[in-house]
C-alpha cells in the first residue's frame, strides 16, 4: 500500500505553468491518476478545463504523450490509442506497454460524451476513463449538464423568482458503467488523495475498461473562496452527497460509512450557486435534496448487503 | 503477376485496403458503403489481413478512433457516406489540421433531408474547405488505384494531409466490372511502411497534439496547413508517376478526352463521365467536334492547369451532380473561377443533375452537347437535366 | 517569455513539446503568498498533493530534515514552495494540519523581503 510520501515523490506528469484557476481541484486528480500507472501513459482529453488550461498554444503543461481532439470524443479517441497500440505491439513495432487514459469532464461525459464512452465499454478496450466531475460546464462558465445536482443555480437552468434551479437529481454514471459489465468502477474525490490513488492502481490492472468519477469542486463556478475547495470536497463525503464507493467486477463495494451523517446543508452553505436555496421560499428543495440523498445512501448500502452483481 | 476480379467498387476498394493492410479500420455501417467494410471485416475474420478492426457505434466516433489510432502511429482508415460523413464532418474538419495521413473511401450520397441512399456529391462537396484532399474516382479500377496513391500523397512528409477518395454510391460501388488487382507484393512495395517522425506511443519522446490555440496563433497555423495543400499539388504527380510504373496507368489532375479539337466540351466527374465518354463517341461519329473534361483531384484545385486545358474551347458546359443552393454549383463555380484570368473566355453553361441518385442518360448528355454546340447557352441560368415540371 | 514565432517555425500541425508551460510564470497571478514555517512542518504531503500547480516541490532524503517539534523527517519532504507558479490559493495554508502555513498580502511579502 502506497503512502502519500512514496506518492508525492514521484515527479508529476503535469508541469506548474498551466492556467488553471487558482485554488482548482483539477490538479491533484491528474497529478494521483497518473501517479498511480507503473507504465508510461498515454492522456486522450476532451475539451473542457483540464483541455483548455494546460494547453494554451505555444505552451502545454503535459509531460506525457497527450492528445486532444474534440468535446464528445475522449473515450473513442482513447479506443484508436487503444487499438492502435494492440496492432502495433501486434506487428512488432513498439516494444514499451503503456496504459492509456481518457480525461473529460462531467459534460464531455455525461452529456455530450456519453454515446462515445459507453460505445468504448462495451467494445472493451483497455483504458482508464477518468471524469472530473465539477457538474456542469465550468470552462464556459457553469452551464447546466447531466452531472449538475438538483437545486444548482446554472446560468443555463438559473434560480429566480420562478425557478430553484436544476429541477432533476444528476445521472449515476457510475452504475450507468458499471452496467456495462466492465471490470472496475469506482468514485472518488480530489482530496482523499490514497483511496483515488488506489482506485487508479486498481483500474489500471483491470483487464477491460475502467471507470472513475472524481468529485472535483470548482472554485470559481460553486462560487466559494479558493482557498476551500478541499473542505467542500470532505463535505460532499460527510453528507453523502458524494458517497465513495466501488463496483469490482459489478460487486459493490462502498469505501466509506460516515459515522455520523452530516446534514446537506453543511455542504451548501458557502456555495455561491446554492445561496438561493436559503431563501425560505426554497427549503422545500433542500429538504428534497436530503430525502433523495438519505434514499440514495439506503438503496448503496442494500445493494452492497445483497452482494448482487451488476 | 496482377490479377482480373470481377469486383463492385466496394470490393475494390477492399482490395486496395487488403494490400494496403492497415494496422487499424474503424468501421460503422451506412448504405452504399457499407459493402466495403464488410469485405474488409471478411479479410480480417479469414485471417487475409491482420488489421485490427474497431466495430465503432457511430461515424462520429469513426473518425475519432481512426484519428485517435493515427496520432498514436498507427496506418488508420475508416469509410462512409453521406449522413454519415455529415455526422462526422465535426471531427473530419480536426483532423487536417492535426496533419494524419487519413485515407477514407467515401462512397458517394445524397445527403437528408429528404433522405435518400443514391448518389450524388451533395455530401462530398459539403466538405471541400476544411482540408482534406479529394480524388474522384469514374469506376472500380480508378477507386482501386486512387486508394494506393493516395495512401502514398497523405503520408508523404511534405503533405501529411487526410485523403478523400470518392466513389459514386451504387453506380460504382455496387456494379461490378473487370478490375484489375496489381501484385501483393509490387503494391505491398509501392505503398511501404508508414513511419511516422513524431506519434503518441513513442513513449520516449512524448509531444501534445490538439491543444487550444487562441487569434494570436490559429491563424499561422492554418496557413502551415495551406502550405501543405499546395504542396500536394506537386506531390500527387510525383507518387502518380510512381504508381505508374505498377499499373502501367497515368495519373494527371483530371483526364482530357477527344479535347484536341473540340469546340464545345462538358466538364464532368466520377461515373457520367463514363457515360458522357460513350456520347462524345457516338457525337464524333456523326462528326461533331466535341469533348470532354474529368475532374480528379479536386482539392486542391489545379487551377493553372485546368485554365491551359480549359481557354481553347468555344462552350463549356458543366454538370455537377449536387448544388451549393443560393450559389453556382461547386464544380461550375470552379471552372468559373479558373477562367477568370482570361482577357477571352469560353461561354459557360451550368447543369445540375442526378440528384438524389437520378439517372443520367447518353441521350441526355447528346442534348447538352446539342445545346453547347447551337450556342444556347446563359452562365447565369442554372439548367437542370430531367428535372419534372 | 520569447517572441512569438511565424507560421514558417512553428512544429508542424499545432504540436507542442512537453512541459512547455515552465515557461508561463504564473506566480504573477499571486495576490496571496503562503509562508511556511518548516519548523512546524510534519512533511505529511497534503499541502504537495492538493496544490494545483504543482508548486511545492520535494525531495528524498536519507539523513531527513528536522521538522515539527524537532523531529527529524526522512523519506519525501516538502522544500521552499516555487514562487515563480504559486498563484496564492490558499488551499495549502487551509489544509495544513499543523497549521504550519500562513497566508499574507503579497504586498507584505515584498515588503519583508526588502
Amino acid at each position: 500500500m502506497a503512502t502519500l510520501q512514496e506518492i508525492m515523490a514521484k515527479e508529476p506528469a503535469l508541469a506548474s505553468g498551466h492556467r488553471m484557476c487558482a485554488g482548482c481541484g483539477i490538479g491533484s486528480i491528474v497529478r494521483t491518476v497518473l501517479a498511480a500507472s507503473d507504465k508510461p501513459v498515454i492522456v486522450a482529453n476532451a475539451t473542457g478545463c483540464l483541455e483548455v488550461v494546460t494547453t494554451i498554444y505555444p505552451y502545454s503543461a503535459w509531460k506525457v504523450p497527450w492528445i486532444h481532439l474534440t468535446f464528445e470524443n475522449a473515450a473513442a479517441v482513447a479506443s484508436g490509442i487503444e487499438t492502435a497500440y494492440r496492432a502495433l505491439r501486434k506487428r512488432g513495432k513498439i516494444g514499451k506497454e503503456v496504459n492509456i487514459v481518457a480525461f473529460g469532464g462531467d459534460g464531455g461525459t455525461y452529456d455530450i460524451g456519453f454515446q462515445a464512452l459507453s460505445g468504448a465499454l462495451e467494445r472493451g478496450h483497455k483504458f482508464l476513463y477518468v471524469v472530473y466531475d465539477n457538474e456542469g460546464y465550468m470552462n464556459t462558465g457553469n452551464q447546466r449538464s447531466g452531472a449538475t445536482p438538483y437545486g444548482a443555480s446554472t446560468t443555463t437552468v438559473p434560480a429566480g423568482t420562478k425557478s430553484f434551479g436544476k429541477p432533476q437529481w444528476r445521472k449515476n454514471i457510475v452504475e450507468i458503467v458499471a452496467a456495462h459489465r466492465i471490470p472496475y468502477a469506482a468514485t472518488a474525490v480530489n482530496h482523499n488523495i490514497l483511496d483515488l490513488y488506489n482506485k487508479a492502481k486498481k483500474a489500471f490492472a483491470a483487464d477491460g475498461p475502467s471507470f472513475i468519477a472524481a468529485l472535483q469542486p470548482c472554485t470559481t463556478n460553486w462560487k466559494y473562496d479558493p482557498a476551500l475547495t478541499m473542505k467542500y470536497s470532505k463535505l460532499a463525503v460527510e453528507t453523502n452527497f458524494w458517497p465513495l464507493y466501488e463496483f469490482d467486477h459489478g460487486k459493490l463495494h462502498i469505501n466509506y460509512k460516515p459515522k455520523n451523517r452530516k446534514p446537506i446543508e453543511e455542504f451548501l452553505k458557502g456555495q455561491g450557486r446554492f445561496r438561493h436555496l436559503f431563501k425560505p421560499e426554497n427549503k422545500h428543495v433542500i429538504e428534497t435534496m436530503q430525502k433523495m440523498i438519505d434514499e440514495e445512501w439506503e438503496r448503496l448500502l442494500k445493494l452492497e448487503e445483497s452482494g448482487a452483481v451488476l | 503477376m496482377s490479377k482480373w476480379k470481377s469486383l463492385t467498387g466496394a470490393q475494390a476498394v477492399a482490395e486496395a485496403m487488403r494490400q494496403i493492410n492497415p494496422d487499424v479500420v474503424a468501421a460503422y455501417p451506412i448504405t452504399p458503403q457499407t459493402p466495403i467494410v464488410e469485405q474488409f471485416a471478411s479479410f480480417v475474420a479469414n485471417g487475409i489481413v491482420d488489421t485490427e478492426m474497431i466495430p465503432v457505434e457511430s461515424e462520429h466516433s469513426a473518425m475519432s478512433c481512426t484519428i485517435g489510432a493515427s496520432a498514436a502511429g498507427a496506418r488508420a482508415m475508416c469509410a462512409t457516406a453521406s449522413q454519415g460523413l455529415a455526422l462526422m464532418w465535426e471531427v473530419v474538419a480536426a483532423a487536417p489540421g492535426l496533419r494524419l495521413p487519413i485515407v477514407m473511401p467515401i462512397v458517394n450520397r445524397a445527403l437528408s433531408a429528404p433522405i435518400n441512399i443514391h448518389c450524388d456529391h451533395s455530401d462530398s462537396m459539403g466538405a471541400t474547405t476544411i482540408g482534406w484532399i479529394q480524388i474522384y474516382s469514374e469506376n472500380a479500377q480508378e477507386a482501386y488505384e486512387n486508394m494506393l496513391l493516395a495512401i502514398r500523397l497523405a503520408e508523404h512528409k511534405d503533405v501529411l494531409l487526410p485523403v478523400m477518395v470518392m466513389q459514386d454510391g451504387f453506380i460504382i460501388s455496387h456494379g461490378v466490372e473487370n478490375v484489375e488487382i496489381f501484385d501483393d507484393d509490387a503494391v505491398k512495395k509501392f505503398v511501404g511502411e508508414r513511419n511516422p517522425d513524431r506519434f503518441l506511443l513513442d513513449v520516449d519522446h512524448p509531444y501534445t497534439i490538439g491543444p487550444l490555440a487562441l487569434p494570436d496563433y490559429y491563424f499561422e497555423i492554418k496557413r502551415q496547413q495551406e502550405e501543405a495543400m499546395r504542396n500536394a499539388l506537386k506531390v500527387y504527380l510525383e507518387v502518380g508517376d510512381e504508381l505508374s510504373k505498377i499499373s502501367g496507368h497515368k495519373y494527371p489532375y483530371f483526364e482530357e478526352y477527344k479535347t484536341e479539337d473540340a469546340e464545345a466540351v462538358i466538364v464532368v466527374l466520377s461515373s457520367t463521365a463514363g457515360t458522357a465518354k460513350d456520347a462524345v463517341d457516338e457525337l464524333r461519329e456523326e462528326g461533331k467536334k466535341v469533348g470532354l473534361i474529368k475532374p480528379i483531384l479536386f482539392r486542391p484545385f489545379p487551377y493553372k492547369e485546368m485554365r491551359e486545358a480549359l481557354k481553347k474551347f468555344n462552350v463549356i458546359g458543366v454538370l455537377d451532380r449536387s448544388m451549393a443552393f443560393g450559389a453556382y454549383a461547386p464544380l461550375y463555380s470552379e471552372i468559373r473561377n479558373t477562367l477568370f484570368e482570361l482577357e477571352k473566355r469560353p461561354k459557360l453553361q451550368s447543369y445540375i443533375y442526378g440528384l438524389g441518385g437520378k439517372d443520367i442518360f447518353k441521350s441526355d448528355i447528346k442534348k447538352v452537347f446539342e445545346e453547347l454546340l447551337s450556342g444556347d447557352v446563359n452562365p447565369e441560368e442554372q439548367r437542370y437535366i430531367r428535372l419534372r415540371g | 517569455m520569447s517572441e512569438k514565432k511565424g507560421w514558417k517555425e512553428l512544429m508542424r500541425g499545432s504540436d507542442l513539446p512537453p512541459a512547455s508551460s515552465l515557461e508561463y510564470k504564473t506566480g504573477s497571478w499571486r495576490t496571496l503568498r503562503p509562508i511556511w514555517d518548516p519548523d512546524k512542518c510534519t512533511h505529511c504531503m497534503f499541502c504537495v498533493a492538493y496544490c494545483p500547480d504543482m508548486a511545492i516541490p520535494v525531495k528524498v532524503t536519507e539523513e531527513g530534515v528536522k521538522g515539527f517539534g524537532g523531529r527529524v523527517y526522512k523519506g519525501t519532504v516538502r522544500l521552499e514552495t516555487n514562487f515563480d507558479y504559486c498563484k496564492g490559493c490558499g488551499i495549502c495554508a487551509e489544509e495544513c494540519p499543523t497549521h504550519a502555513i500562513k497566508m499574507i498580502r503579497e504586498e507584505e511579502a515584498a515588503k519583508a523581503s526588502k
